[in-house]
C-alpha cells in the first residue's frame, strides 16, 4: 500500500513537471537578469507583453511593457533585454510578425556605433508594425494613380 | 388563505433547513481543519486513505484523460485544418487540458469515484453506529474518519488533474502528430510558446485544489450528515454527486472569469 501511494505521488509530480518543463515554458528563455531598452514606435500592431525580442533569429529578451507616451503621442515598448548580449546605439528595432498569422515579436538589427547602448536608452531607429488596411489602402491608391497616370 | 399560508410555511421550512445544512457543513468543515494536525500527526491515516482515494482513481483518471485527448487530437484538427492553422493543434489541446478540461473532469470524475466511497463509507459509518462507538472510546471521529480523507482528497486532486493533463496531452500527441501527421516540431514548439508556466499550469493547479476542497467536503458533509438508513445513505451518496458536479462546474466560471480575463 505504501509502495503504491508512493508512485502515486511520484508520477503525479513527474506529470506536474512534465506540464512545466514539455508543455510550458518553464525550460523555454526567460531573461533573469537584463537591461530595459526603451524603443517608441508609431503603431504597435498586436504586439503583446512577453513577446520575444529576436536578433538574427535568435532570442534575445522579452518584451515587458507596452505602453502610450503621452508626450510623444507614440507606443512606448520597454524590452528587457539579456545582459549577455550588447547592442550597438544606432540598433535598429522593427515589429515583424512570424509567418503570415503567427505572433508579432520585436526584431533586432545591429548598427556599427561602436558606442553600446546602456540601461534605460532607446533605440532611435524603429519600424511599425505592418498594419493590413493601410497597405491595402496604400495599394489601392498607388493603383488609382497609375491608371490615372495611364489615361493621360 | 389556507393555501397562502401553507406556502409560506413551505418556504419558511426550506429556508431554515438549508441554511441550518449550510451552518452544519460549515461548522463541521472549520472542526476538520481543526483536528487536521492530529490526523498529520498520525499519518498512516492519510496514507491509507490517499491509497483509496488516490491510487484507485489512477486508472479511470489515466485512461479518461488519454481518450479527452484523442477527441481533442480529432475534432481540433478538423476545425484548425479548415484555415490552415493545423500546427496550431498543440496549442489547442494544452491549453484547453491544462486551464479547463484537467481540473473540471478530473473534479467531475473524482466526485463520482472517490465523492461517492466518501459519503457511503461514512453513513454506513454512522448507519452501523461505529462513529458512536468511537465517540464512547474517546476517539474523535473528526480526526480518525474526517480529516485524514479530507487531506487525502485535497493532496491526491491536483496530482490527479496534473496526470490527467499529461495524458490529454499525449492523446492529442498520438492522434495529431502519428496518426494524422501535423508536424512534431511545430506541435510541441507552438504549445511550449503559448502555454505559460504561471499563467496556465499554476491557475490549473489552484483550480484543481479549490475543487478538490469543494468536493471533498461535500462528501464529508453528506456522509457525516445522512440517515443512518439504507435509503438515507443511498440518498446522500446521489447528493454528493448532484451538489458537487454543480459546485464544480459554478466555481469553474469563477475561477475562470478571475484568472484568464485580462
Amino acid at each position: 500500500m505504501d509502495l503504491w501511494v508512493g508512485i502515486f505521488v511520484t508520477v503525479g509530480f513527474a506529470a506536474l513537471l512534465f506540464l512545466a518543463m514539455k508543455v510550458g515554458n518553464m525550460s523555454g528563455y526567460s531573461v533573469g537578469d537584463g537591461y530595459t531598452v526603451h524603443a517608441y514606435f508609431d503603431n504597435v500592431g498586436g504586439l503583446k507583453v512577453r513577446a520575444p525580442v529576436k536578433s538574427a533569429g535568435v532570442v534575445v529578451g522579452r518584451v515587458a511593457e507596452v505602453k502610450f507616451d503621452n508626450k510623444r503621442f507614440e507606443a512606448d515598448v520597454v524590452l528587457k533585454i539579456d545582459r549577455r548580449f550588447q547592442f550597438p546605439k544606432d540598433t535598429s528595432a522593427s515589429i515583424l510578425t512570424s509567418g503570415l498569422l503567427g505572433e508579432q515579436y520585436i526584431g533586432l538589427e545591429a548598427g556599427g556605433d561602436d558606442q553600446m547602448i546602456k540601461d534605460g536608452e532607446a533605440f532611435t531607429i524603429t519600424q511599425s508594425a505592418v498594419v493590413l488596411e493601410k497597405l491595402i489602402g496604400q495599394f489601392l491608391y498607388s493603383k488609382a494613380s497609375e491608371d490615372d497616370s495611364a489615361k493621360k | 388563505m389556507n393555501a397562502i399560508a401553507d406556502t409560506l410555511r413551505f418556504l419558511g421550512n426550506y429556508v431554515t433547513t438549508n441554511v441550518f445544512r449550510l451552518g452544519y457543513a460549515t461548522r463541521l468543515f472549520l472542526l476538520t481543519l481543526l483536528y487536521s494536525g492530529e490526523s498529520f500527526r498520525r499519518f498512516r491515516l492519510v496514507l491509507r486513505e490517499l491509497y483509496s482515494i488516490g491510487v484507485l482513481s489512477l486508472i479511470i483518471i489515466m485512461v479518461s484523460g488519454l481518450f479527452v485527448g484523442f477527441v481533442l487530437g480529432l475534432q481540433g484538427y478538423n476545425t484548425l485544418e479548415r484555415y490552415g492553422s493545423e500546427q496550431a493543434l498543440g496549442i489547442l489541446v494544452a491549453l484547453s487540458l491544462v486551464r479547463e478540461l484537467g481540473p473540471v473532469v478530473t473534479a467531475l470524475l473524482y466526485a463520482g469515484r472517490a465523492g461517492t466511497a466518501i459519503t457511503a463509507e461514512i453513513g454506513l459509518m454512522k448507519a452501523t453506529e461505529q462513529l458512536s462507538a468511537m465517540e464512547m472510546m474517546a476517539v474523535e471521529p473528526m480526526a480518525r474518519v474526517v480529516a485524514p480523507r479530507f487531506w487525502a482528497g485535497v493532496i491526491s486532486m491536483p496530482l490527479l488533474a496534473a496526470l490527467f493533463s499529461t495524458m490529454g496531452v499525449f492523446g492529442g500527441y498520438i492522434v495529431g502528430v502519428v496518426l494524422i501527421g501535423v508536424d512534431e516540431g511545430a506541435f510541441w514548439s507552438q504549445m511550449q510558446a503559448s502555454v505559460d508556466f504561471h499563467e496556465d499550469i499554476m491557475n490549473g493547479v489552484i483550480k484543481s485544489v479549490v475543487f478538490a476542497v469543494a468536493v471533498t467536503a461535500i462528501a464529508l458533509v453528506e456522509g457525516y450528515d445522512s440517515k443512518p438508513t439504507a435509503e438515507g445513505v443511498s440518498r446522500a451518496t446521489t447528493r454528493t454527486v448532484v451538489t458537487s458536479s454543480l459546485v464544480v462546474l459554478f466555481l469553474d466560471f469563477i475561477l475562470t472569469s478571475l484568472m484568464f480575463t485580462s
